[in-house]
């Protein structure tokens, strides 16, 4: 809470001021926490940074990322203007890990937002209306939470083909199960508060309880966990990128540089040394963030 | 208040009964039936305080939420303006709700943390539609909130940014700005600091002195119920054991309860004699398990063999109609 002193005088001219509180919501009191912590500010100068980066790559780079040059094959980092050198067609690296931000990023972030609807209408359905719609779907998560993510994940991208219209949905379906138990936990507790009394005794619909009473206090835990999701997400499209089974080629993507580069890895080793660095820096990003998220949006630290 | 029984009354419960069933799944044993509320009747008239008291425990906020259906009653009527309010459904009882309100115990649970206070006074005109531009709207919040005597200024504040007694002003605000004829107040002062129990109380008295409200009093609290209510229902077990005006229950109380609750109010100064009958001792007994016939018998001091057997009716005593006892030993 700021506080600002303001002077007031009557018409006597006697002093009435009082200590002014300038109040602001949650958001505000928790993006003062968030402020001062450097390491999560850090990480979001970094995601920042890449969403400028995906967003704005042709202006960044003059290459063309799919454009093969074969008389340019394995260039060394810096040689002829590739900063970090050229793959075995003769494409910039740089350009395509650039490039590459935008799939990965996308995947993380659309599948998320995927997870998010689908994971707190789930959960708000189970904790709320109880009874059976609980046994249902609480039985949907413990199945969806069974199944090795990977494993489900390579068999909807062979059912479905391979593209990133695929990849958001797949993933989005498959990370659904862990929001929708974290909500219901939520809303379970959230059922009891006397405002949802309040607002039945009002003559409230579920609906309204739905959305104008729970969603707004379950938000701080969806930004939680889905921007705790958003790594695994990018780590799962690396690896279905790997495995062939992403956004098919010539596409950049992370995973599939690094499958490309695997066969180089002694002669050229920078060449799947860069598109892992981003890998992990974007990784690491999410989950600092995420954390600093977790520290400025608990209702416990504000004051 | 014997004119007032002329009248008909705003709210007529008659045979309230609330069952909670647990158990009785795979591997959860036998199932029980834990009878919260068990045949309640009480009438409430036009602009009075009926105060509802009793041991935590004993069903008295069971009753209040099954009367405006948070939880849906087991069985009974509930006749609210002469129609059937416990039968009613969709939009007829949407309309009905306006009329009957509560003022809930915890100020800081009965307050959405992320709504502003003018959104939360607004809530009931909101969800009814009962106003036509935002003009309406305003005037309204600021009407229940200066009946309130809350600071216009705090409207666009959250609910977290006040202390107790604000909340529970807001809380009050939000029931009365329908302006209904019946509210029911869950302990509204039994989790505020006793300087601001005072000012609570004597708000909710001016208010139905404005408004013409009857209230539905909850409380343990008997010197608060002796400031407030005008009828006093006592009850233990999720039974009504005694009923009678302010003065009937205060002055001469019939039922052994009665008595019992009465002598619990500390008084500074009184002497307590060692060998003391008057004291309440033991535990309310689980209500899933009651004892047989009165279930009062097992800590009553006056309980004789009769008592375990047969369960006592509630009828008038002590010539004065109104009062009613449920006790054999009455004479």
């Amino acid at each position: 809470m700021t506080k600002t002193k303001l002077i007031q005088l009557d018409t006597l001219g006697r002093n009435i001021s009082e200590t002014k509180i300038q109040h602001s919501g949650y958001y505000y009191e928790s993006f003062r926490i968030f402020r001062k912590n450097k390491v999560a500010m850090l990480s979001l100068f970094v995601i920042i940074l890449m969403i400028f980066l995906a967003v704005a790559a042709p202006l960044v780079t003059g290459f063309d990322p799919d454009k093969q040059k074969l008389a340019e094959r394995l260039l060394s980092p810096g040689v002829k203007g590739h900063i970090f050198g050229t793959d075995e067609f003769g494409r910039d690296i740089f350009t395509r890990c650039i490039y590459g931000c935008r799939v990965s990023l996308s995947v993380g972030i659309i599948s998320q937002l995927i997870a998010s609807v689908i994971g707190y209408l789930m959960g708000v359905t189970a904790g709320y209306f109880g009874k059976k719609a609980d046994d249902i779907i609480s039985f949907f998560i413990q199945v969806f939470s069974s199944i090795p993510f990977l494993l489900f994940a390579m068999a909807l991208m062979y059912a479905l083909g391979s593209g990133l219209m695929n990849l958001y949905l797949s993933l989005g379906l498959l990370s659904w199960a862990n929001t929708a138990r974290l909500i219901r936990g939520q809303v379970l507790t959230l059922k009891q508060q006397e405002y949802i009394q309040a607002c039945i005794v009002n003559g409230g619909s579920s609906r309204r309880i739905i959305f104008k009473h729970l969603l707004p206090n379950c938000i701080p835990m969806l930004i939680i966990t889905n921007t705790l999701g958003i790594p695994s997400a990018i780590l799962t499209e690396a690896s279905l990128s790997f495995l062939g089974l992403g956004v098919p080629s010539p596409t950049a993507s992370w995973g599939s540089m690094i499958s490309g580069a695997q066969t180089f890895i002694r002669t050229n080793t920078y060449y799947s040394l860069f598109p892992g660095l981003f890998i992990i820096v974007s990784v690491m990003a999410f989950n600092m963030l995420g954390d600093g998220l977790r520290d400025a949006l608990d209702p416990k630290l504000h004051k | 208040m014997e004119h007032k029984t002329l009248a008909e009354p705003v709210l007529k419960v008659r045979n309230l009964k609330k069952y909670y069933y647990s158990g009785g799944g795979f591997l959860s044993g036998k199932k029980t039936c834990v009878k919260a509320v068990n045949d309640v009747s009480f009438e409430l008239y036009k602009g009075e305080t009926l105060a509802i008291v009793g041991e935590s425990g004993c069903g008295k906020s069971t009753t209040a939420k099954s009367v405006i259906r948070i939880t849906e009653p087991t069985e009974g009527s509930i006749m609210l303006d002469g129609r059937d309010f416990g039968k009613l459904k969709g939009e007829e009882l949407k309309k009905a709700r306006q009329n009957i309100k509560m003022i809930f115990q915890d100020p800081y649970s009965s307050l959405n943390p992320r709504m502003t206070v003018r959104d939360i006074i607004a809530e009931p005109i909101d969800i009814a539609g009962s106003w036509k531009d935002k003009e309406e709207r305003e005037r309204k919040i600021l009407e229940a909130c200066d009946m309130v005597g809350l600071n216009r200024d705090f409207l666009d504040r959250y609910p977290h940014e006040f202390s107790g007694g604000q909340r529970q002003r807001i809380g009050i605000a939000r029931a009365i700005i329908e302006k209904p004829e019946v509210i029911l107040c869950d302990e509204p002062v039994s989790a505020l600091d006793v300087s601001i129990q005072a000012k609570v109380v004597n708000l909710l008295k001016e208010l139905q002195k404005r408004l013409n409200i009857s209230y539905i009093f909850i409380s343990h609290d008997m010197g608060v119920v002796r400031h407030m209510a005008d009828r006093v229902i006592v009850m233990y077990l999720g039974h009504v054991v005694e009923e009678g005006s302010k003065e009937d229950i205060f002055e001469s109380p019939k039922h052994p309860y009665t008595k019992l609750l009465l002598e619990s109010i500390p008084v500074i100064g009184k002497e307590v004699p060692e060998d003391d009958k008057e004291l309440i001792s033991g535990d309310i007994p689980s209500p899933a398990n009651p004892p047989s016939g009165c279930c009062f018998h097992t800590r009553c001091p006056y309980a004789t063999e009769e008592c375990s057997k047969v369960m006592p009716e509630l009828r008038e005593v002590d010539g004065r109609p109104g009062h009613k006892a449920a006790c054999v030993t009455i004479v």
